[in-house]
Formats: structure tokens, sequence, C-alpha cells
């Protein structure tokens, strides 16, 4: 035999429900919780990826109109410079006054965004100048702005510190006149620039800047800017290739112990890129939020779901212990009256074979006694002695007598099947069949009959059963108390009920036990003489008939017990009117 | 009974001993005794004696049992009283055996003392009866 069937045989009946529940709920909760992982995965895999989609969507057309208003700004300007130059001669232009008064207007006209206007001629010296600073006679010659600003027709310069040492940039346009070049520059006031950029804040970590294509920033360094991977971030950025117009995005980048999100797009024809940072957690907030929500949704419901299969299991286990425990009461039962049909077969068998030999014995001891009686013995030393001896094994003999009468008792098997009944006729009988035993014990034995009592259906040995043991214990319970001892039996119809009363006027039964008389093995009779059996069972016969038995005492004046049995039966029809019953009958 | 007065019983019973022990003791008493160890025997008998007051009939009996014997004894000597004994006794014999006519239903291990009352009271019944008839 191998180990497996080793350990189900050692499994009891409960321990293998226990077994077989726990894998159940096991089993449930796996087949539960998968279905509900798997659709939270798929829909929350969904949602995120069109949520995160929608936010990207958006950035980008924030971060392109951010590009749009820069690239305005510095289109504005310099077109505002173009037409400076184009609408006027290179005199007028000259002219500081002129300068100066146009330098005002434009100062009015677009919110301070001009610091100072120029005119330099192509060996760089600056001719003529409006603005605060003293740049007049200044020599760019060698100013990388100047240089590029001669190749072409106009141009705006990247921030640089220049002769002020401020960080500023320069719109200039080039100027034909008199076939000598002259270059008109417009200082773009640098607050102004950077007050644009700056305001472009998206939630709590979200801000922009701009770098050149040299990779330096052209904006403040507000926010200060590290190193990504040992290379400066501004690098980094620098060295993504940008499609022209088109929004880059660089998401989950590891950068000061956080992850960010970089959105890259070109500026100022590409010479400048507008780059807007914000850390991922911030512009995903409320979708992490809701992914949090989700977790903690699931992993609530999976409790939940735990939770309830393991009640249910406890419930089902106590449930099956319970039955189990019925179960095994019910064999015990079983078992028990198996053994008592048993001892009852085999009693019936003893009582009857041993009655015979034990009335032998006992009439030999009698027919010793009457012997003895005889004249040839009375000499005897012994007499004494014999006769205590032969009263001894007859007083024995009527002891076993009494064994046997009470084992065949408790083997006797009553007919339960019911018929067609006469109360009055089966009372009759049992008086008739206690007549003897009453006129031996100096009982006299009344009967008050109602005439023409319906019969009824019921076991007549049942209750023949019933009307003995309390017409035996009537007389019991006379016993030597009255001299003139009296049993009365009554039978009336009250109704659809029969009600048949035992009067004794023997000791009665004390208060005290009143209540338990019904009780199974409860006597008040001497050990050997009563088995406190009798008046349970007739209390089941009755009740089994949809009856009732009661009992009205006094010490010392009698006992009266009552039974009131039901006409009328309940039958698969329904309940039958006692004239339908009579009919029927 | 006798013209002697005594009282006259046939004992039926399948245990010899019984019925021995039996007879030697009522004839200590002063009783005609009769002996039979089945129905048949006892049937027979009382055809051919007129005399038997009263029967003490065992009811557990090999062949012709003791209610049978009883109901064939009441049918052709009503006048007689049957007292059964028996070592099995049960609610329906008893009943059964009054219905049919016997005396009573006396339970062994019987007293002897109390079967003797018993036999003179039935004996006095028959007289009674006897004397109506």
């Amino acid at each position: 035999m191998n180990t497996t069937e080793n350990n189900s045989k050692k499994l009891t009946g409960l321990e293998y429900y226990r077994l077989f529940i726990k894998k159940m709920v096991i089993l449930l909760v796996i087949f539960s919780l998968v279905p509900i992982f798997m659709i939270n995965t798929v829909l929350r895999h969904y949602f995120l990826s069109s949520y995160s989609a929608k936010v990207m969507e958006h950035m980008t057309e924030l971060i392109q109109k951010h590009k749009q208003n820069i690239d305005n700004f510095l289109q504005e300007r310099l077109n505002n410079i173009r037409a400076l130059a184009s609408s006027y001669t290179i005199e007028q232009l000259t002219n500081e006054d002129f300068l100066l008064k146009h330098l005002g207007i434009l100062q009015t006209e677009y919110d301070n965004a001009f610091v100072d206007i120029g005119v330099v001629d192509k060996s760089g010296k600056q001719i003529a100048y409006a603005g605060k600073y003293k740049l007049v006679s200044a020599d760019y010659k060698d100013s990388t702005w100047f240089n590029q600003a001669l190749k072409s027709k106009y141009y705006i310069s990247d921030v640089f510190l220049g002769l002020r040492g401020q960080p500023h940039f320069i719109v200039a346009v080039k100027k034909q006149c008199n076939n000598k070049e002259y270059i008109i520059r417009a200082t773009i006031n640098f607050d102004t620039f950077n007050a644009m950029v700056e305001k472009i804040r998206i939630g709590a970590t979200g801000f922009a800047f701009i770098v050149n294509k040299s990779g330096q920033l052209q904006t403040r360094n507000m926010y200060n800017l590290q190193t990504i991977n040992g290379s400066s971030v501004l690098d980094f950025l620098n060295k993504i290739d940008l499609e022209k117009e088109e929004v880059h995005a660089v998401q989950h980048l590891q950068y000061r112990g956080k992850e960010f999100i970089f959105f890259i797009i070109s500026l100022k024809g590409g010479q400048w890129r507008l780059v807007f940072q914000q850390e991922q957690g911030d512009a995903f907030s409320e979708l992490y939020k809701a992914r949090q929500m989700g977790i903690i949704i699931l992993l609530l419901g999976s409790l939940g779901v735990i939770l309830i299969y393991y009640l249910m299991s406890r419930k089902m286990i106590r449930f099956i212990e319970q039955s189990e425990q019925q179960r095994e009461k019910m064999n015990e039962q079983l078992i028990e009256s198996g053994k008592l049909a048993s001892i009852g077969e085999l009693a019936a068998g003893i009582a009857h074979e041993i009655n015979n030999p034990v009335a032998i014995m006992v009439e030999e001891a009698g027919w010793i006694q009457d012997l003895l009686k005889e004249e040839d013995f009375k000499e005897s030393e012994n007499l004494q002695e014999f006769t205590r001896s032969l009263l001894q094994i007859k007083l024995q003999g009527m002891r076993c007598k009494d064994i046997t009468f009470k084992l065949l008792s408790f083997a006797r098997k009553t007919d339960p099947r019911a018929v067609k009944t006469q109360i009055n006729d089966l009372i009759e009988e049992i008086v008739k069949l206690s007549k003897q035993r009453a006129k031996y014990s100096h009982v006299e034995i009344k009967t008050e009959f109602e005439e023409g009592l319906p019969e009824m259906m019921a076991s007549p040995s049942e209750l023949q059963q019933v009307f003995l043991n309390l017409f035996n214990n009537a007389i019991d319970a006379i016993g030597t108390a009255n001299d003139e001892g009296l049993v009365t039996i009554v039978t009336k119809r009250s109704g659809d009920t029969v009600l048949i009363s035992f009067s004794d006027n023997g000791q009665g039964i004390p208060k005290a036990n009143i209540a338990r008389i019904f009780d199974p093995f409860f006597t008040t009779k001497p050990i050997g003489k009563g088995t406190g059996i009798g008046l349970s069972i007739c209390h089941g016969i009755i009740k089994k008939l949809g009856g009732d038995i009661n009992v009205s005492s006094e010490v010392g004046i009698g006992t009266t017990f009552e039974l009131s049995i039901p006409l009328f039966l309940e039958s698969d029809g329904g309940i039958q009117t006692i004239k339908e019953f009579e009919e029927r009958l | 009974m006798s013209t002697s007065g005594q009282i006259t019983i046939l004992i039926v019973d399948d245990e010899t001993a019984i019925t021995e022990l039996m007879a030697a003791r009522f004839l200590t008493r002063n009783f005609i005794v009769f002996k039979a160890n089945n129905g048949k025997d006892a049937l027979s008998q009382l055809d051919a004696n007129n005399t038997i007051d009263v029967v003490i009939l065992d009811v557990k009996m090999p062949g012709m049992n003791g209610l049978e014997t009883l109901k064939l004894i009441k049918e052709r000597h009503p006048l007689i009283e049957v007292i059964m004994l028996t070592g099995y006794p049960t609610v329906e014999d008893a009943v059964d055996s009054l219905k049919l006519g016997a005396f009573d239903y006396l339970k062994k291990v019987v007293d002897f003392e109390q079967l003797n009352t018993m036999i003179k009271l039935a004996c006095e019944k028959k007289f009674k009866t006897k004397n109506i008839m």
C-alpha cells in the first residue's frame, strides 16, 4: 500500500471535509480573483494608455501654443525694426533725436520690449544710439552678432552679456543706402522675454526654458538645472534630434532622483529650443490617483472575496460538523437500538426457556416443604433450617420470575397499525384481565362508560398497553394505603374528543414528583418493582395519536389520569369532519 | 367435583416435571388430580371424565397450543373453568384467553397458594354458573 492511500485512510470524515472545503475555498478564491485581476489589468492598461495619450496631446498643444507665442514675439520685434529701417532714410535714422523718439514710441507700444536702438556702420562702429547705456561709438566689429547680421538681411542673436555686462539679445536689420551697408539694431528687454517663458507653468513642478543650438540657456536658470547621467541636462536635450515644428516628448527620464517628462520644440527657425520639464508624477497625478484608487478597490474587493469565502467555509465546516455529530449520534442510536433489539430477542428467548425450569425448581421446593410437614420430619433437628432454605429457594424463584417478566416486557413488540377501535371494549378487556389481580389486592373496579362512543383509528395493542399500565399503576398506588381500594374508569365524549380517566383512592403523588412522572426512567417504586418507562411510553403513545395525558393528584386522597384523544384523523385529504369520519368508519 | 366434595383438577403442561410435582402437591391438599402433557390428551381425558372442575392449562405447548385447547374445551365443556398458566405472558394472549372464556391468566412461576386460591375461586364460579343454569 502506498503512502497516499495510508494518508487518505488516516483522515476521518470531518478532517476529509475540512481538507475538501479548504481546497474548494482556495479554488474559488483563485477562480474569483483571477478574472477580477485580469479585467482590472486590461481596463487599467486601456485607461492608462488612453488617459496618458490625452495628457500628452494636451501638453503638446500647450507647448505648441507657447512656441507660437514666443516665435511671434521675436518675429514682431524683428518686424518693428524692419519697418523702421525700411521707412526712414539713414540720415533720419542716424539722427539721435529721431531714434530716441521712435524708441519711445516702440517702448510705449510694446510694453518696454525694446531697451535701446542703434545704427552701426559696416566697420562695426555704432554711429547713432538711443537708449539708457552710453554706447555711442561702441565698436562691434568683433562681435558675433554683428558679423552674423552682416551675412543676412536680418538677424536675431542668442542671449549674451556684451559690452553692458547684462544678458540681452539683439534683433538686427541690414539697410543699404548709397552703396553703404548699415545695421539697424535693437536690444530686446531680456526681462520681458524671460517673463514670457517663465509664465509657462503647469502643475506644481512644470516649467519651461530655452536653450540655443550649443546647449546654452537663453532664459534664466531659475530651477537649478543639473546633470543627467553625468552630462548637463542641456547637453542631453541638445543632442535630441528634432523634426521641424514637431513636439518631441521624453518620458520617465530619471533625473534628480525622480522621474521627469520633457517636451522639446524648436524655436526661432531651429536656432533655439523651447523645453518644458515636469515631474512625471505631477504631470500624470490624476492618472496615478485613479490607478491607486483602482488598486485599493481591487485589494479591498479581493480581501472581501477572501473574507466571504473564509466565513462561508467556516459556516460550512460548522454545518458539516453538526451534521457529522448528528450522524454519529444517529449511528450510536442505531447501534444502541440494534443492540436493544438483539437483547430483546435474547431476553424473550431466555425468559421463555428459563420460566419453566424455575417453575419446576420452585415447585420442587414447595413439594419438599409439603413433605416436611409430615410426621417423620417433625423430629428432625434441622427442620427449621430446611424450612428457611426452601423458603429462600421459593423467594429467589419468584425473583427470577420478576426478572424474566421484565425482560419480556422489554422485548415485547406491540403492533402499531391503526385499526377501527372501540375504546369501551378495549378498557372492558383490560378490566377483565386485571379483575383477579384487583380482587387479590382488595380493589374494587368501577366503570362509567358513555354509550355509543364512536370507533376511532388507533393501534389496539398500543392503547391496551396504555390502559393496562394506568390500571396497574392505580392498583399499585392503592397497595396497602387503603383497605377499601377503588379504581374508577370513566369514558365520555366531549365534542371531537374522547376523554378517559383512571382514578384511584391510593396514596397520591407528591407535588414535587408530578412534573417528572412522564420522564423516562423516573420511578418512585422500590428497586426491582418499576422501570420508570411505563408512563413515558403511555405519554408517547397518546401524543402520537394527537391526544394529551394529564394528571391530578393529592397525597392521601388519590390520583386521576385523564386522557383526551381526538376522534378525527389528519389524512392526505386534510382533516376530516367528525361526521365524515364516523361515516367512513 | 367428586361425590366426596373434593375438587377435581386437570393439569396440562408439556413439562412432565411440572405436571408431576403439581399433581403431588395438590394431592396433599386433598385435590383429585389428573395430568396431561398435551392438548389432545387433555381433551380426551375431559371427554372421558365429567368430574373435572378446573383445568390448569399451559399456553405454549407443542402441537395444539393452550389457546386452541382452551377454545375446544369451552366449546365442548362450557362449565369447566380454565386457568391459563404461561412462562411467556403477553397482553394479547391474556386478552384472547379471557375472550375465549378463561377464568384467569397467570404467569409462571406461580405462587402455589395463589394458584390454590384461584382454583377455589374458579370452582365457586363453576358451581354458581351451574346452579343458575
